[in-house]
């Protein structure tokens, strides 16, 4: 079961971000960056996830998109939430249209400040969020024993 | 008729980096109508203008969206030096003008990897985003923020650049044009990517201008307009054209892009010959009372900024109209008669950004 640790799957959704932080994500996979070296692979597919990242915070419209791709995902799951938006609500805190940081939806594990997150720091919370896994996954696993 | 059945496409879609919804009327594998629905990235920004402070405001009309977030600020500033009657200085105009150049060659840059993804070819993907990390490198140097600068200001900008940096710059730009030469090749000669894009999405100039198409859209379909012309900035003392073609299809629409990449770098070059020494801000005194309309060349056409003030610090009204929300009536006129399967190429081939379009 270490072998999930060592190449998890990584699903990227948009709350409701400025788009600074996707590109910065997706920047992470491509060549400068290459998040591949850790084994991960960013796919679209909700149900072969394991790492859900998600920029932006939450309005009205996303709360009930976001619930649906985190239960879609299998346990164990870890979701990272990428820039100060998805943190606490950012410099939107105050809009009327937004309910705050993705915590107020679901539970979050990962916290990646930044206004956009910077590709080295999105990078060090998904590593983190590896370790994460690998203590859900544990617990998991004693839990089904 | 044939049996119509309903394909729901988003919002959460590995094609696309944000969320939109459309579905899809179906006969067979082809669509006879698409529905949009939006508001999934809707924060409701513009409202916040009046509770914040108007020299306050511009860091908040920068992040309406990440990719254009250089023109936003100047949109918002322009209009707001117009309304004050303040005169920029010269050399911040030609800063200005540096600094939109490099977030056109960025988002066009950007939009090239995310179109070899949408067909699937994974390496032309990652070639177009190592080129890109060049010139956001220089966005690094020259302001600090990778995706999000903050340089602008009302009455100018907040950094300078030297002769070294200017230099610099310029010598990136050689290497990045020398790098795109075999990218813009494989785009534009390539026999896979051609049965992807030749004749794909026809929108002719007629229908393009009905349906108020903007920017690189409407120049693919053989309509040379481009803001840039109007003169804002330092761009009525430099040399260009509009870029344009005439097919209308998916194919013009990259070449027409790869093409003002190229014009921007030949733009910077002459921004970076011409520029004067001086002050690079004015102080501001008073608020704004008034109205003004500013209409600005953004990487995916034209946008319209609108703000109304009257006297306090707080500004009584921001308007912006975004180029993507302008280019999704003629891409529902595009989709209609297209199959399934080139849906997504097609949806990006307009370079939709959401997050501006609802903001």
């Amino acid at each position: 079961m270490a072998k999930l640790a060592k190449s998890p799957w990584l699903l990227h959704y948009d709350g409701s971000s400025c788009n600074g932080c996707d590109i910065e994500v997706l920047a992470c996979t491509t060549p400068v960056y290459d998040i591949e070296r850790f084994g991960i692979i960013n796919t679209g597919d909700p149900f072969q996830a394991d790492i859900l990242l998600i920029t932006g915070g939450i309005n009205h419209q996303s709360e009930a998109v976001v619930k649906q791709i985190y239960s879609q995902m299998p346990d164990p799951k870890v979701v990272v939430a990428v820039g100060i938006c998805a943190c606490t609500g950012g410099v939107f805190k105050d809009c009327y249209n937004i309910k705050g940081g993705v915590d107020t939806v679901i539970p979050v594990d990962v916290y990646v400040p930044g206004c956009a997150a910077r590709p080295q720091a999105i990078i060090d919370g998904v590593v983190k969020a590896l370790e994460i896994l690998q203590q859900k996954r544990e617990a998991f696993l004693a839990r089904r024993a | 008729m044939a049996k119509q059945s309903i394909v729901p496409f988003g919002p959460q879609h590995p094609v696309l980096p944000e969320p939109v919804h459309l579905d899809l009327v179906l006969e067979d594998e082809v669509v006879v109508k698409a529905v949009p629905s939006i508001g999934f990235v809707h924060r409701g920004l513009e409202k916040l203008v009046e509770t914040k402070d108007f020299k306050e405001y511009v860091y908040i009309a920068e992040r309406v969206c990440g990719i254009c977030s250089f023109g936003h600020g100047m949109g918002y500033c322009q209009s707001v030096e117009h309304i004050l009657g303040v005169e920029v200085p010269r050399r911040a105009d030609y800063l200005r003008t540096i600094w939109m150049e490099m977030s056109r060659i960025h988002s066009h840059l950007l939009w090239l990897g995310l179109l070899a993804d949408a067909m699937g070819f994974e390496s032309l993907f990652m070639q177009s985003w190592r080129l890109r990390e060049k010139i956001l490198d220089m966005f690094d140097a020259t302001t600090g923020g990778r995706i999000i600068f903050s340089v602008n200001c009302i009455g100018g900008v907040l950094k300078d650049m030297d002769n070294g940096m200017l230099r610099r710059l310029v010598e990136t730009l050689d290497s990045i044009e020398r790098d795109l030469r075999p990218l813009a090749d494989t785009f534009l000669q390539d026999y896979t990517v051609g049965t992807r894009l030749i004749g794909l999405g026809v929108l002719k100039g007629e229908d393009a201008t009905l349906a108020g198409a903007v920017g690189p859209m409407l120049r693919a379909s053989g309509v040379g307009y481009d803001a840039r012309q109007l003169g804002y900035a330092a761009y009525n003392d430099l040399d260009f054209a509009p870029v344009t073609a005439q097919e209308g299809d998916s194919y013009a629409r990259c070449q027409v892009r790869i093409q003002e990449i190229y014009q921007s770098i030949r733009l910077i070059r002459q921004a970076a010959d011409k520029i004067p020494n001086g002050p690079i801000s004015v102080p501001v005194k008073g608020n704004p009372n008034g109205e003004y309309f500013q209409r600005i060349e953004q990487p995916r056409g034209e946008a319209v900024y609108y703000v109304k003030g009257s006297g306090g610090k707080f500004i009584d009204r921001f308007r912006l109209r975004t180029p993507t929300t302008s280019n999704i009536p003629p891409m529902l006129d595009m989709l209609k008669g297209c199959q399934l399967a080139d849906v997504p190429l097609l949806i990006l081939t307009i370079d939709p950004c959401i997050s501006c379009t609802e903001r």
